[in-house]
């Protein structure tokens, strides 16, 4: 809060201070120097915002300008000079089928992970476990990659897939001869990454339920499960909502990990017709084909085609995350008691 | 949980028998030839992570002062909500600005593109932290440091900020061990290279972009076993800068290791 004229702590008045204090224009102090730097540096934030919106813009014009909608609803990716064609339906798709596979798998675990430690778990249990959650969180994406390439893929071909191929290989979406590279293998291991993010803001709202709700619950009569169900989820269900959209968010922006277990296939052979299919995400093709893109080339401006693209359902999505966590966070304190 | 576990007993098993001294400290050159180590992706990482911090850590730390000292009007909100809408930006797209901008500007890829991406990263963590932070000092300590005739500047930068210099210490820290992680960016602006570092506009390698390198070199089984022992070294690095974040605030509120 900026302080008034009296408020300010008074400067001895040296002779420099007089003639200062006698040319109003010239009044500044280095107290709103620094207010006035930090408000230049903080509002860097809305610089940084701007620039990329308008750059990702102006990047995708040439290529927006070559297909118009063609760009978002073909499936063709060539980028051959003289006989290009770009679409991005197919990774826009595999984005969203590998974020959906992401959330129906590691939603319920994390819930059920955060009602263990919010609602039954001895505190000692909770501290601990809620560390090794951060530890996951941080393991960087690149290493789930690795890992997910050399280990958790054979875990999957043969575990998952080689049983669910012989029973129910016929199934449309289980079609085609599984080796572990597949869009599967990319949503289980989104669903791994998301399950710190969800799994701790969910628990956080958990706890924030206010006791009251609890014991009124008990005091009707209500079961365990039965006060966990109406009196905690009840309460806490828009910041859980929050805490879901915003591990959907994290897994469409996700990169690395995706990277190297989809196979990376491309253009209509990347439609995600069936889960064992190899396929491609929007920010995978980013990844993969960027460095090789020709600068100022219709190439690159249908690469930052795709860029703007993510960038807009990313955006949307965790906007709205943000305004729901925000709304139960906020009202913690001030609830029914 | 299992997939830790796994995690961690992959990388370490694997990992471990490539590490040495000299696998540690020879730049990798060729990568096929066994004698390929990755001192300059470890290098590189210093490197990035030096000149981020120098770009993201004041601007992060003025803004965070902003928020708590002088934010409580709608710019302030404004901002707030806006930091938290770059933090979660994803890194590729965060990639493609900094290409936009550093490494057309230059003519190619360097590691000043790879720095100026990171910060991006960087910068949001760094200024919640800071707010964070702030916020908590009680608020008898700004007055009674005012009450003395402290100046409002001197009192915010070298009394609160001073105060709440550990909770900063901790969001710099984990944002660190964030960036040192990521690869996406680097790999629209940096390139990658063989070698040690030759200047701050060439490219240069790091550690997570020696693994992915590593990945798709995968078919030489040198490039494999060095790619294991990158990533081991990478997990030590980002676990152990957690792990001590969590030491330090031990006993203290759990404020600073929620927000980043």
């Amino acid at each position: 809060m900026s302080l008034s004229e009296e408020a300010r702590p008074q400067q001895a008045k040296t002779p420099i201070r007089k003639r200062l204090d006698a040319l109003p224009a010239l009044r500044f102090s280095i107290d709103d120097l620094f207010e006035t730097s930090t408000t230049i540096l903080a509002a860097s934030i809305i610089l940084i915002i701007t620039v990329t919106s308008v750059l990702l813009i102006r990047g995708s014009i040439p290529v927006l300008e070559g297909f118009k909608t063609g760009f978002f609803t073909g499936t063709n990716w060539i980028s051959v000079a003289g006989s290009e064609s770009y679409g991005v339906l197919p990774y826009v798709l595999g984005t969203l089928v590998t974020s959906a596979i992401a959330v129906a798998v590691g939603v319920p675990l994390s819930l059920g992970i955060a009602i263990f430690l919010a609602e039954m778990a001895p505190w000692s249990v909770r501290n601990a476990l809620s560390r090794v959650i951060e530890l996951l969180a941080a393991v960087p994406s690149i290493i789930y990659g690795f890992w997910g390439l050399f280990v958790f893929r054979f875990w999957i071909r043969d575990y998952l897939e080689a049983p669910i191929t012989s029973y129910a290989g016929a199934f449309p979406v289980f079609q085609g001869t599984p080796f572990g590279l597949d869009i599967l293998t990319a949503g289980l291991i989104l669903a791994i990454m998301i399950i710190p993010t969800v799994s701790s803001i969910s628990k956080d709202v958990m706890m924030a339920v206010p006791s009251s709700q609890r014991e009124a619950a008990y005091s009707i009569g209500a079961t365990r499960w039965e006060v966990v169900r109406t009196g905690v989820l009840g309460y806490a269900r828009s910041g859980i909502f929050g805490a879901i959209i915003l591990g959907l968010g994290r897994a469409v922006g996700e990169t690395m990990a995706v990277t190297m277990v989809i196979g990376n296939a491309s253009g209509s052979a990347a439609l995600p017709t069936s889960l064992f299919k190899q396929g491609a995400t929007m920010a995978s093709v980013i990844a993969n084909e960027f460095s090789e893109a020709e600068s100022g080339s219709l190439h690159l401006s249908a690469l930052i085609g795709i860029g703007l693209t993510l960038f807009l359902f990313a955006l949307v999505i965790n906007v709205f995350a943000q305004v729901m966590v925000w709304r139960v966070l906020k009202v913690r304190g001030g609830s029914v008691e | 949980m299992l997939p830790l576990a796994s995690i961690l007993f992959e990388v370490v098993g694997k990992g471990l028998p490539a590490i040495s001294l000299s696998f540690l400290t020879r730049p990798t050159g060729n990568v096929t030839d066994p004698s390929s180590g990755i001192g300059n992706a470890i290098e590189g990482t210093l490197i990035l992570i030096g000149v981020t911090c120098l770009i993201a850590v004041p601007i992060g730390l003025f803004a965070g002062i902003y928020l708590a000292e002088f934010g409580d009007n709608k710019f302030g909100r404004t901002i707030r909500f806006l930091n938290d809408v770059l933090a979660e930006f994803p890194s590729i797209v965060i990639g493609i600005l900094a290409f936009s901008v550093v490494v057309i500007a230059i003519g190619h890829f360097s590691a000043i593109a790879g720095a100026v991406a990171l910060s991006i990263i960087m910068l949001p963590i760094v200024t919640r932290t800071t707010e964070e932070s702030i916020k908590l000092v009680p608020s008898s300590i700004r007055d009674a440091s005012m009450a003395l005739g402290i100046r409002r500047w001197r009192t915010s930068l070298s009394v609160v900020l001073v105060t709440a210099k550990d909770g900063v210490i901790t969001g710099i820290m984990l944002s660190i061990a964030r960036i040192s992680g990521e690869t996406a960016p680097l790999l629209l602006t940096v390139l990658g290279s063989g070698f040690f570092f030759s200047g701050l506009d060439q490219p240069i390698d790091a550690l997570p972009l020696r693994i992915f390198t590593d990945y798709k070199n995968s078919n030489y089984p040198s490039a494999l076993a060095q790619g294991w022992g990158a990533a081991l070294v990478l997990i030590m690095l980002v676990l152990g800068l957690n792990l001590g974040v969590r030491l330090l605030t031990r006993g203290r509120s759990s404020f600073a290791r929620a927000r980043a």
